[in-house]
């Protein structure tokens, strides 16, 4: 069910990049106003066309509510938009450091009892508790790409999160006509534990010439239901992102599955990140991406 | 990688104003998709059925029958039911090229 935003509702979105871009996209297409950080004017410059396109998307699948005017999208560079916040989600580059700089400002700045959501596909939440303010507002999420066609979220209650976040996380969520599954806090949680090695696995399949990259993703897309292939999921979730989230598992767990592979490492050398480069294991065109 | 053998260029639309023929468009849309996917299609075959193309594929074709048919997609136009075909696609452009050229000249 879809509850109608509030007027007061003002959503800050950290990181104007893939996630960043696609959680927005669904943000205001349910007519929550959104206001989206990045350091970098660039990327938010970037981010614009790709939020349009995002919303074309979403029309075209039918999954935008009816009869919803799309909320107002505002950008900034400065993280002071976080003290409006009645929500925020950072979702810079998937690097512990980084987010944990990022969410220590934010919660410096957010009023308290404002929910602060780390969106990661495999950094445990408690890694991130002891740089924020408020351990007790912070929780994680695991959006899927693109956010605003896959209705189901991740929802990571960390050991030290509390119930009020909870359950404003879930009040946005629902918002946002989202589903979430809560799990708790582990490496990778239980999607990308469980998909990330067996995209993995794919590649080495492709890399070992068992097959080819279209053979894989017919067999795993025709036979086992798969909506799009391993492969094509790479691409969309990003290389890079893909070996990051990789190295996060394997550090964390010891699992040798969770090695990426030397095709995966090479690809991400040679800037073959997937449909955001143009270039993966597809070709991609601008338009796109 | 693309190259000039794998990637049929994009049709213009007629100078004149005019609609395209649909003939030209399925044909046009069938060497595009052949180049895209590597795989031979009948016009009136689901691309998007159990396991087919993707919905980020379905915006790369509102977006190449834009560019190559110099029409505009928008409002309840923008809906995946149609682009489930090549004749279904096809009929779109002539249909949106004919307003186009109706409402140029009335």
């Amino acid at each position: 069910m879809t509850s109608t935003p509030q007027p007061r509702d003002r959503l800050v979105v950290l990181g104007a990049g893939v996630m960043g871009t696609g959680i927005t996209t669904l943000a205001i297409g349910h007519g929550v106003p959104v206001t989206l950080v990045d350091t970098d004017r660039e990327q938010l410059v970037l981010a614009e066309p790709g939020i349009e396109r995002g919303l074309r998307l979403a029309q075209l699948m039918g999954t935008l509510p009816p009869a919803v005017a799309i909320g107002a999208l505002l950008t900034s560079t400065s993280l002071e938009a976080v003290a409006d916040a009645t929500a925020v989600i950072e979702a810079i580059t998937e690097n512990a450091g980084l987010k944990a700089k990022a969410l220590a400002k934010a919660s410096a700045a957010v009023r308290p009892g404002i929910p602060l959501i780390s969106n990661t596909s495999s950094i445990p939440i408690d890694e991130l508790a002891d740089s924020v303010a408020r351990p007790t507002d912070l929780l994680g999420t695991h959006f899927m790409n693109p956010p605003s066609l896959i209705k189901t979220v991740e929802v990571i209650r960390g050991a030290k999160t509390g119930d009020a976040a909870m359950a404003a996380a879930g009040s946005l969520l629902t918002a946002l006509g989202r589903q979430a599954v809560v799990v708790k806090d582990a490496p990778g949680f239980v999607t990308s534990r469980v998909l990330h090695p067996m995209i993995n696995d794919a590649v080495r399949v492709v890399e070992e010439g068992t097959a080819t990259i279209e053979a894989v993703d017919a067999l795993m897309q025709g036979c086992l239901g798969h909506p799009t292939g391993p492969l094509r999921t790479a691409d969309l979730i990003g290389l890079d992102n893909l070996v990051d989230s990789l190295r996060v598992l394997f550090e964390r767990t010891g699992d040798g599955g969770c090695q990426p592979c030397e095709l995966l490492l090479a690809k991400v050398r040679a800037g073959e990140l997937g449909r955001k480069s143009g270039q993966g294991f597809y070709t991609y065109e601008e338009d796109v991406r | 990688m693309r190259t000039a053998d794998n990637w049929a260029a994009p049709a213009s639309p007629p100078a004149d104003g005019s609609a395209s023929d649909p003939e030209t468009v399925q044909q046009e849309l069938l060497r595009f998709l052949e180049a895209r996917t590597r795989t031979s299609w009948d016009p009136d075959t689901d691309l998007f059925a159990a396991g087919g193309q993707s919905s980020l594929f379905a915006l790369e074709l509102v977006l190449h029958l834009e560019k190559s048919f110099g029409i505009s997609i928008r409002g309840t136009d923008l809906r995946l039911d149609n682009f489930r075909t090549v004749t279904v696609m096809a009929a779109l452009v002539t249909r949106l090229q004919q307003q186009a050229a109706g409402s140029q000249h009335g």
